[in-house]
C-alpha cells in the first residue's frame, strides 16, 4: 500500500511536468524525424529507419535517468526526503516508488518510438514488440543511474551531469549517429566498454530478428544494469541512514 | 503529564557541539518553543527528537518511546513540517495530503476523511485542487503542516513554521497553530521573538548548543527584568555562558 503510494507520487510527478514530457518523448522524436529526413535526401544509407529507430530509442532511456535523479535531488533539496524519512516507509518502499514507476514510462516511451518509425516507413512486424521488450534492461541501467545520481548530486549538479553529460554520452557512444568503426581506436574501445552501443545493438539485432547477434550484447547491458541497480542501492541506503 | 523528557541530548560533529547536554521536560498540550540565535542547536535538536539525526549522547523519550531504541514508535507518534516547506511540486494539495496518509497506511476512506478534516481544520478549500508549486509561501507553509498533522501526531515538530512570509500570513498561520493548542503537543523553533512569545506556553533559550534557561514568556521577562521579550532575550543570550 504504502509503496504503491510512492508509486503514484513518482508518476505523477513526472507526468505533470510538461518539460519532462517535451524532453523525455519530445526530443528523441524531433532526433528521429529529423535523421530521417537527412537520409531521404541522401545517395547512402546513413539513417535506415531499422537502424536508426533502436538507437533512439536507446537516446531516449537517457531521460530516465534524468527523470528519477532530479525527482529525488529536488526532494532532498526540498526537504521532502527528510519529511518522508519520519514517516513509517522503508527503504525498500523508497527505492522501488522511486524506480518502479520509470519502467512503464520507460517502455511507453520505446512504444511511441517504435509507433512514430512505422509511420516513417519501419516495415510492420512482430520483432517491434520484442525490440521494446528489450529496451528494459537498459531502461533498468539507466533509472538506477538516475537513483544513484540524485542520492549524490544535488539538483544542479543532476542537471548538468544527466541532463547534458549522459545525455551526450548515450548519443555520441552508441553508433547511433555514425559507424563507431569510422573512428575507431580508442573512441570505439571507450564506447564499447560501455552499454549505450551494446544496447543499440542488442535492439538491432532483436529487431531484424537475429536471436545469434544479441550476444554478447545483452550480457553487457545485464551487467550494467546488475551492477549499478546494487551501487545505487547502497548508495541510497547509506545516504537515508547518514541524513 | 510531560510529553517529552530530554536527558543529557548531545550531538557533536568532528570538533563542534551543535547540542551540548540538552535536558528539559515537555508537557503534553503546550505549545513549546526553542529559540535562539543561528547555530544554537534548534533544528539539531528538532532533528535529534524527531530521529532524523542520532545523538552523540544522552535520550529522549517521547510518551515513554526512546528515540535511540524505539525509533519505529516515535516516529508513528510524530509529525514534523521541515524549516523548507517539503511538499511535492506537481501534486496538488489533495494529492499531498492523500499521499502522507497513504504513507502511514491508512485505507483510501480514512485517506479521504483525513483530508477533509484537514481542509476544514486548517481552512485549505480555496487551494485543494491547485498544485503545491503554484501555492505562495504561506499556503505552502499552511499544507505543510496539514501534512505534518496527517498521522494525527501527539507531538508535532515545525522548524521555523513562518520562515519568509508576510506579516498577514504569518499572522493567519499563527492562527492555525494557536487552534492546535492542547489537542497536540507543538514543539517550534524560530528567529522571531513575536512568534515565540505570542504563541508559546513555555519557551527555552539556547545558544551555542547549551540549554540557558527555559520559562514561560512572563517569567522571561521577569528574570531579565524588562518589559519587552525581546530585550529579556537579548539581555539573557549576552549575558548567559
Amino acid at each position: 500500500m504504502k509503496m504503491l503510494t510512492f508509486f503514484r507520487r513518482t508518476a505523477k510527478e513526472i507526468l505533470r511536468d510538461p518539460l519532462n514530457i517535451a524532453f523525455g518523448i519530445g526530443f528523441p522524436l524531433v532526433i528521429l524525424l529529423l535523421l530521417t529526413a537527412i537520409q531521404s535526401g541522401m545517395p547512402v544509407s546513413l539513417f535506415a529507419i531499422e537502424e536508426l529507430t533502436p538507437g533512439i530509442s536507446v537516446f531516449g532511456l537517457s531521460f530516465m535517468t534524468l527523470f528519477s535523479a532530479m525527482l529525488i535531488a529536488k526532494d532532498r533539496s526540498t526537504s521532502l526526503l527528510q519529511r518522508l524519512y519520519t514517516t513509517p516507509l522503508t527503504a525498500e518502499d523508497y527505492i522501488l516508488g522511486y524506480t518502479l514507476p520509470l519502467v512503464p514510462i520507460a517502455v511507453a516511451q520505446s512504444i511511441i518510438c517504435y509507433i512514430v518509425a512505422l509511420l516513417l516507413g519501419l516495415e510492420i512486424r512482430v520483432t517491434i514488440l520484442y525490440a521494446v521488450l528489450s529496451s528494459i534492461p537498459m531502461a533498468v541501467f539507466m533509472i538506477a543511474l538516475g537513483l544513484l545520481c540524485g542520492s549524490i548530486f544535488n539538483d544542479k549538479q543532476v542537471g548538468g551531469i544527466c541532463g547534458a553529460l549522459l545525455t551526450n554520452l548515450a548519443a555520441w557512444l552508441s553508433g547511433t549517429w555514425f559507424d563507431l568503426e569510422l573512428v575507431g581506436g580508442a573512441f570505439k574501445q571507450a564506447a564499447y566498454a560501455l552499454p549505450f552501443v551494446h544496447a543499440v545493438e542488442l535492439q538491432r539485432a532483436v529487431l531484424q530478428g537475429d536471436p545469434a547477434g544479441v550476444f554478447p550484447h545483452l550480457w553487457w547491458v545485464l551487467g550494467y544494469a546488475c551492477m549499478t541497480v546494487l551501487v545505487s542501492i547502497l548508495v541510497f541506503t547509506r545516504k537515508m541512514k547518514k541524513e | 503529564m510531560d510529553s517529552i523528557v530530554i536527558s543529557n541530548l548531545t550531538k557533536k560533529y568532528k570538533d563542534v557541539t551543535a547540542v551540548d547536554r540538552l535536558s528539559l521536560s515537555i508537557r503534553a498540550g503546550e505549545i513549546f518553543s526553542l529559540l535562539g540565535v543561528n547555530g544554537a542547536g534548534k533544528t539539531t535538536t528538532l532533528r535529534m527528537l524527531s530521529c532524523l539525526t542520532r545523538p552523540t549522547d544522552g535520550d529522549a523519550m517521547l510518551h515513554g518511546k526512546s528515540i535511540l531504541r524505539d525509533m519505529q514508535a516515535v516516529k508513528s507518534m510524530i509529525g514534523v513540517s521541515p524549516q523548507e516547506t517539503a511538499v511535492a511540486p506537481n501534486l496538488t494539495s489533495r494529492d499531498n495530503l492523500e499521499m502522507m496518509a497513504g504513507f502511514h497506511g491508512f485505507s483510501r476512506e480514512k485517506r479521504r476523511m483525513k483530508t477533509a478534516e484537514l481542509t476544514e481544520q486548517l481552512g485549505l478549500h480555496e487551494i485543494l485542487n491547485k498544485k503545491a508549486r503554484m501555492l505562495s509561501g504561506g499556503w505552502q507553509r499552511r499544507l505543510s503542516i496539514a501534512m505534518a498533522l496527517v498521522s494525527q501526531p501527539r507531538i508535532l515538530f515545525l522548524d521555523e513554521p513562518t520562515l519568509g512570509l508576510d506579516v498577514l500570513a504569518r499572522s493567519d498561520l499563527w492562527d492555525a497553530i494557536r487552534a492546535l493548542k492542547g489537542k497536540t503537543t507543538i514543539i517550534l523553533t524560530t528567529h522571531y521573538m513575536e512568534e515565540a512569545e505570542v504563541l508559546s506556553d513555555r519557551i527555552a533559550i539556547m545558544k551555542n548548543g547549551r540549554h540557558l534557561l527555559t520559562g514561560t514568556p512572563d517569567e522571561i521577562k521577569n528574570k531579565a527584568e524588562t518589559d519587552r521579550f525581546e530585550d529579556a532575550f537579548v539581555k539573557l543570550v549576552k549575558e548567559g555562558n
